[in-house]
């Protein structure tokens, strides 16, 4: 029997049958819908973390003062106040590091500003000229902080988009003059939006050069510094370096900790991607359950269509013959199946992000090879054993049910 | 040569402990272009030969000549390609597959054997035409009488112009002027060389036959063509 005439029949086969045809389908389809939209939300989940660290800027290394005795990464520590360890000279010492392309230093704290008649409270954020270029950040208007001595700055400032928007609406706010605590400075230049990053609202800083905000809080601390590698590979070196400058200064005390959002991410990516992996091995156990109903409806198809089956022996059938036709119509109920559930996953992740924009629920490659794959070789594997009982059937014995 | 040769032909059913010998000790031999008869009581055996003949069974013990070429120790697809290509079935209930039209069920030995669609669809159409039911051909089983049911069935049973055309009772199912009309069909592919063997209750239809066997008790009592020869 040629291949297309075999396909034919089974697709006839299982059309013939309607009620149990699409039972199972729906059971291969819930199968395969649940492991796509499943893996879609872990899967999401990890996508969602990984965007929030990354807009931190790539290559990065920071830098906190104090001994942490994990190493690991809090939002918690990030928030806490500063000791007195890092400088601004620390900082500057590690501009001439060879694995380093830019260092920025970073002291904060709250202030209130006031300008166009407005007042507020803003978190200022004391850096350099360079913090725009590790954090990817981009100006809307005018320039950010001008490069120059860092342990003197000039009275300026770079706002957020929010703060912008709060205190100047839609008038031009570069080269306007600000109050920032009992400093006077004047807007050089407007960020683009960005939103969360660091555990700040980055539309809601108030930028200026560290000598300004550390005379503003009167200290001579930084809250972190900022490094970029000069590529993926010398984070590892920086990290050193860093760490063997830094000890160096500090009298041989290894009095900082050294963070690489590699480390962080991994950690996480790691841990959703089990996460990830478990939902979807859960929501496997569907398709196999729906693979053992395709072989119940299979068999009953042998049992109903007994009569048939000897018919087609009498005809000159081979057992082949029969056994390929009901594997056919069982990998078809499977195909069909998956595909709707396919279609169906797909749909339910729609709906997921139309619900929840900022939550990037696609299903990963893997899952939706792996759920196709499965619910495929289990309506196979299932398949064979009422095919080759079919196959094997006493002709006689078949040809007298009908 | 003859078409077929029965020799010492035994077939044995064990049921839990009885033993039935549905058929025993048979020697059969039948010419090509034979029209021949098997008649006899209930549980005779008749059903029993007839498989054996259609190599949808086997026996337990003898030989079975089809065409010259010993047929019982054939594998399972050669004896496959043999019912495709020399056997045809006509059974009491049809067997039509009910989702197919009388088309597709005509094509379904066909297509069994893989032959081209062109070539089926010709076929095809040759075959509704010379039974008669070029009208029915997209009706499918439930939409046809009795009668064009088993026209169907013969059909396909010769559509791939088997040697032997082996009828169970090919009119059980039909009422006396249709069961008629089928037989006169059965005869007229008969006429034109077809073998045919003929399974029947009906001692009208069976003295119809050139031939006939009369089975008992799965013997062989009585050989029209050796009226003396197998006398109990
Ligand atoms: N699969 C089987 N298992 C056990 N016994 C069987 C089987 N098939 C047939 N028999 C027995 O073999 C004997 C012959 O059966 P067979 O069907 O050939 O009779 P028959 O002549 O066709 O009868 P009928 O006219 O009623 O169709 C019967 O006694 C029957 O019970
Ligand atoms: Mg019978």
């Amino acid at each position: 029997m040629r291949t297309a005439d075999i396909l034919r029949f089974a697709r006839d086969a299982a059309t013939g049958y309607p009620l149990r045809t699409s039972l199972s389908v729906l059971a291969m389809a819930i199968g395969v819908a649940a492991v796509v939209v499943l893996t879609a939300l872990g899967d999401g989940a990890r996508r969602y973390v990984v965007d929030q660290f990354s807009a931190l800027g790539s290559n990065l290394v920071i830098v906190l003062p104090g001994r942490s005795a994990t190493g690991g990464f809090s939002p918690a520590n990030a928030l806490t106040t500063t000791p007195r360890d890092l400088t601004v000279d620390d900082a500057f010492a590690l501009t001439r590091l060879p694995s380093v392309r830019r260092v920025a230093p970073l002291a904060a704290g709250n202030s209130e500003i006031s300008a166009n008649g407005r007042l507020r409270e803003v978190v200022v954020a004391g850096t350099a000229s360079t913090y725009l270029d590790i954090r990817s950040f981009r100006m809307a208007q005018g320039s950010f902080l001008p490069e120059g001595d860092w342990s003197r700055g000039a009275p300026v400032a770079v706002i957020g988009s929010k703060i912008k928007e709060e205190i100047f609406g839609s008038t031009q706010a570069v080269g306007e003059l600000i109050r920032l605590g009992d400093r006077r400075l004047r807007i050089v230049g407007v960020l683009r939006p960005v939103g969360q990053g660091l555990g700040m609202n980055t539309d809601e800083v108030v930028f200026v050069p560290a000598a300004v905000a550390q005379s503003l809080f009167n200290t001579n601390t930084l809250f972190r510094i900022l490094i970029e590698a000069r590529s993926r590979g010398e984070i590892e070196a920086v990290k050193r370096e860093v760490t063997a400058v830094l000890k160096a200064r500090h009298g041989g005390e290894e009095d900082i900790t050294v963070i690489t959002q590699d480390a962080v991410l991994a950690t996480f990516d790691r841990l959703l991607r089990a996460l990830t992996a478990a939902v979807a091995g859960i929501a496997a156990i569907s398709l196999a359950v729906a693979g053992i109903l395709v072989m119940n409806v299979m068999l009953v198809a042998v049992t109903q269509r007994t009569g048939e089956i000897g018919l087609l022996k009498a005809l000159g059938a081979r057992g082949a013959t029969i056994r390929n036709a009901f594997m056919a119509e069982a990998a078809m109920l499977s195909l069909v199946g998956a595909f709707t559930g396919y279609g169906l996953g797909l749909f339910g992740a729609f709906v997921l992000r139309q619900l929840y924009p900022v939550f990037p629920a696609y299903p990963p490659d893997w899952a939706v090879i792996a759920a196709l794959g499965t619910a495929l070789s289990t309506g196979l594997l299932f398949g064979i054993m009422p095919a080759r009982r079919a196959a094997r059937l006493d002709p006689v014995q078949a040809l007298m049910k009908h | 040569m003859a078409l077929i040769e029965l020799a010492g032909i035994e077939r044995v059913f064990h049921l839990g402990d009885s033993v039935v010998h549905a058929l025993t000790r048979l020697d059969v031999g039948i010419e090509a272009g034979e029209y021949v008869a098997i008649m006899g009581p209930s549980g005779s055996g008749k059903s029993t030969l007839l498989n054996l003949l259609g190599l949808l069974d086997r026996p337990d013990a003898g030989i079975y000549r089809l065409e010259g070429r010993d047929v019982t120790t054939l594998t399972p697809d050669e004896q496959a390609t043999v019912r495709s290509r020399r056997i045809g079935f006509v059974f009491q209930s049809f067997h039509l597959v009910p989702r197919l039209t009388a088309a597709e069920n005509i094509a379904l030995p066909m297509m069994l054997a893989g032959i081209g669609a062109a070539e089926r669809a010709q076929r095809v159409a040759t075959a509704l035409k010379d039974f008669g039911l070029e009208k029915r051909a997209d009706h499918r089983p439930d939409q046809l009488s009795g009668g064009q049911r088993q026209r169907v069935a013969i059909a396909r049973a010769t559509v791939m112009q088997p040697a032997v055309l082996l009828a169970d009772e090919p009119t059980g199912n039909l009422d006396r002027a249709t069961g008629d009309d089928v037989i006169h069909l059965l005869e007229a592919l008969n006429a034109r060389g077809m073998t045919l063997i003929v399974v029947t209750h009906d001692q009208k239809i069976g003295s119809r036959a050139r031939r006939q066997l009369m089975m008992e008790d799965g013997e062989l009592k009585f050989d029209s063509a050796r009226p003396a020869a197998v006398a109990g």
